[in-house]
């Protein structure tokens, strides 16, 4: 039952951190609207979509700002797809809205680069990919170093190798 | 009902049965990694013959792994009844995404899992794929070693979406880079009774690392049960990720525990009414709402913590947390149960299963 009218069903389960307090509150969806808490929209529970929409020169304004990149030639979703749901359509998003995304990952994990786990694949790349894999691989590989993690560095310097 | 858990090793349950380092606080650890077929729409956007061919391709390139070739079950979740599909997520076999639970959004055409319990693959949800593994206790390194194995060998028969910059591409760019999320289900009844708990939160979240209920994504926090793990996924290795929230978890256990002494220092009257208070109801109640068993489920485990209880083990406690929800408890009657009924059969089903175990134990809980 809903902490504040008494009478709907609560359907909506609030954590809040007041004071050094946890508490939670058990809203029906017409009381938790009532308060503010956005809960009807799509993408409303992923984190994304507070910080997609965060006014001034957040994440929305680098997606809506500069160049209209237009829709994923191969799924035909568009970066206003993205500000709706949150999620993209496609790998290839990823090339299409590029410069975007670019931004976008930057202030979510405070890095676009990845220095995980490598993935050449079932099969290998194809040509075309290969100088952009060499050269990003050939920066992972001076980090490595710098920061003595060496056995990432063994590991992309094999690579290296192998793809030269 | 038609899903049979059965058929799973322990049911799924092994990583209940409070045996793994630090099981007294730490209820299990799970570690999932995102991935994504190349060349084809993430699911929400995939046609109908797109998700059937992911979930025919992912389930036979698991199943030609050495993990999970001939112990893993396969359930088609797109052909379950809603109350199998919340069978499958109570038991945290599957997401709540998965299952089609949320009203907005209804089960996926190839919606699948494959399983053993302890490693398994969801296939169809937010993302193409979702390795999962599930431990006892705070084991990030067994999760994690097990994960990268399974991982790797899957990798050399699927074509995964890889960017090299961006890492491996997901669905919505909060999982990208590794794809990993790592959480430990942690009980911190102390830092929650000392009132330090929101200042560790605080803490936590300001090293990169996030908090949710018992069931992920948007569940409350009940009983004192809260699940933490990375909160990003990109820039950082995948060892960097798992053994950051491995120290942030250990001196979280270590914060708990010193509270835990405060309490059985400063209060030990209280703390021993409060304890056996909690076992009381759950042992003679005739009505229990899950949040209310929850809760003295809580009671009873940091009195189990704190050596004043010897009648109940950590195994039946853990046991008790899944099997008084709402499907588990009908899968036990054999039919849907009405809200009228729940609290009751709850409340039986708790009564009977404290009683056995301390017959077992004997009356002086030895």
């Amino acid at each position: 039952m809903c902490d504040r009218c008494g009478e709907r069903k609560a359907s909506i389960h609030l954590t809040q951190i007041v004071d050094n307090t946890v508490t939670t509150a058990h809203l029906c969806e017409a009381c938790a609207a009532d308060q503010g808490v956005k809960t009807g929209e799509p993408g409303a529970s992923l984190p994304l979509s507070g910080f997609l929409g965060a006014p001034g020169p957040g994440a929305a304004a680098v997606l809506t700002g500069g160049v209209d990149a237009g829709p994923c030639s191969f799924c035909g979703a568009s970066l206003g797809d993205f500000r709706e749901t949150g999620r993209l359509g496609c790998p290839h998003c990823y090339a299409a809205f590029e410069p975007q995304l670019r931004e976008l990952l930057r202030r979510i994990h405070g890095a676009s680069q990845h220095v995980g786990r490598l993935y050449l694949g079932a099969a290998a790349p194809a040509t075309a990919e290969v100088p952009k894999l060499l050269a990003v691989w050939r920066e992972q590989l001076r980090r490595a170093i710098d920061t003595e993690n060496f056995e990432l560095a063994a590991e992309l310097r094999d690579r290296i190798r192998g793809l030269e | 009902m038609t899903v049979d858990l059965s058929l799973l090793p322990d049911g799924g349950l092994s990583w209940l049965d409070g045996s793994g380092p630090d099981s007294g606080i730490v209820l299990s650890t799970r570690i999932r990694l995102a991935r994504n077929l190349q060349g084809r729409p993430f699911t929400a956007r995939a046609a109908e013959a797109d998700l059937a061919s992911t979930r025919d391709q992912v389930v036979a390139a698991a199943r030609a792994t050495p993990q999970l070739s001939s112990t893993a079950s396969l359930f088609r979740v797109d052909e379950l009844e809603l109350l199998d599909r919340q069978l499958l997520h109570e038991r945290r076999l599957i997401s709540r995404e998965l299952a089609g639970l949320q009203r907005e959004r209804p089960v996926c055409r190839g919606a699948a899992l494959l399983s053993d319990g302890a490693l398994g693959v969801m296939v169809n949800e937010e993302d193409h794929l979702r390795m999962q593994s599930l431990r006892s206790g705070f084991d990030l390194e067994h999760a994690y070693a097990l994960l990268e194995r399974f991982d790797a060998e899957m990798g050399t028969r699927l074509p995964f979406a890889f960017h090299p910059e961006f890492g491996y591409l997901t669905a919505c760019p909060t999982n990208a880079g590794t794809g990993l999320r790592a959480s430990v289900l942690i009980h911190l009844p102390g830092l929650v009774l000392t009132k330090e708990i929101a200042k560790v939160l605080q803490g936590l979240s300001q090293v990169g690392l996030t908090f949710r209920g018992l069931y992920g994504e948007g569940s409350e926090v009940v009983g004192n049960f809260f699940q933490l793990s990375n909160q990003t996924t990109l820039g950082k290795s995948e060892e960097d990720l798992v053994d950051h929230l491995g120290a942030m978890v250990r001196q979280v256990i270590d914060y708990e525990l010193r509270a835990r002494d405060v309490l059985g220092r400063e209060a030990p009257a209280v703390m021993a009414d409060k304890v056996w208070r909690a076992y009381g109801l759950l042992r003679y109640a005739r009505s229990l709402s899950f949040e209310e068993t929850m809760n003295l489920l809580s009671g009873v485990r940091l009195g189990h913590g704190l050596n004043l209880i010897h009648d109940v083990s950590v195994y039946t406690l853990n046991k008790l947390l899944i099997f008084t929800q709402p499907a588990h408890l009908a899968e036990r009657e054999g039919r849907a149960l009405s809200d009228p009924e729940l609290p009751i059969a709850r409340a039986a089903f708790v009564r009977r299963t404290l009683e056995a175990d301390a017959g077992r134990r004997g009356p002086d809980g030895s």
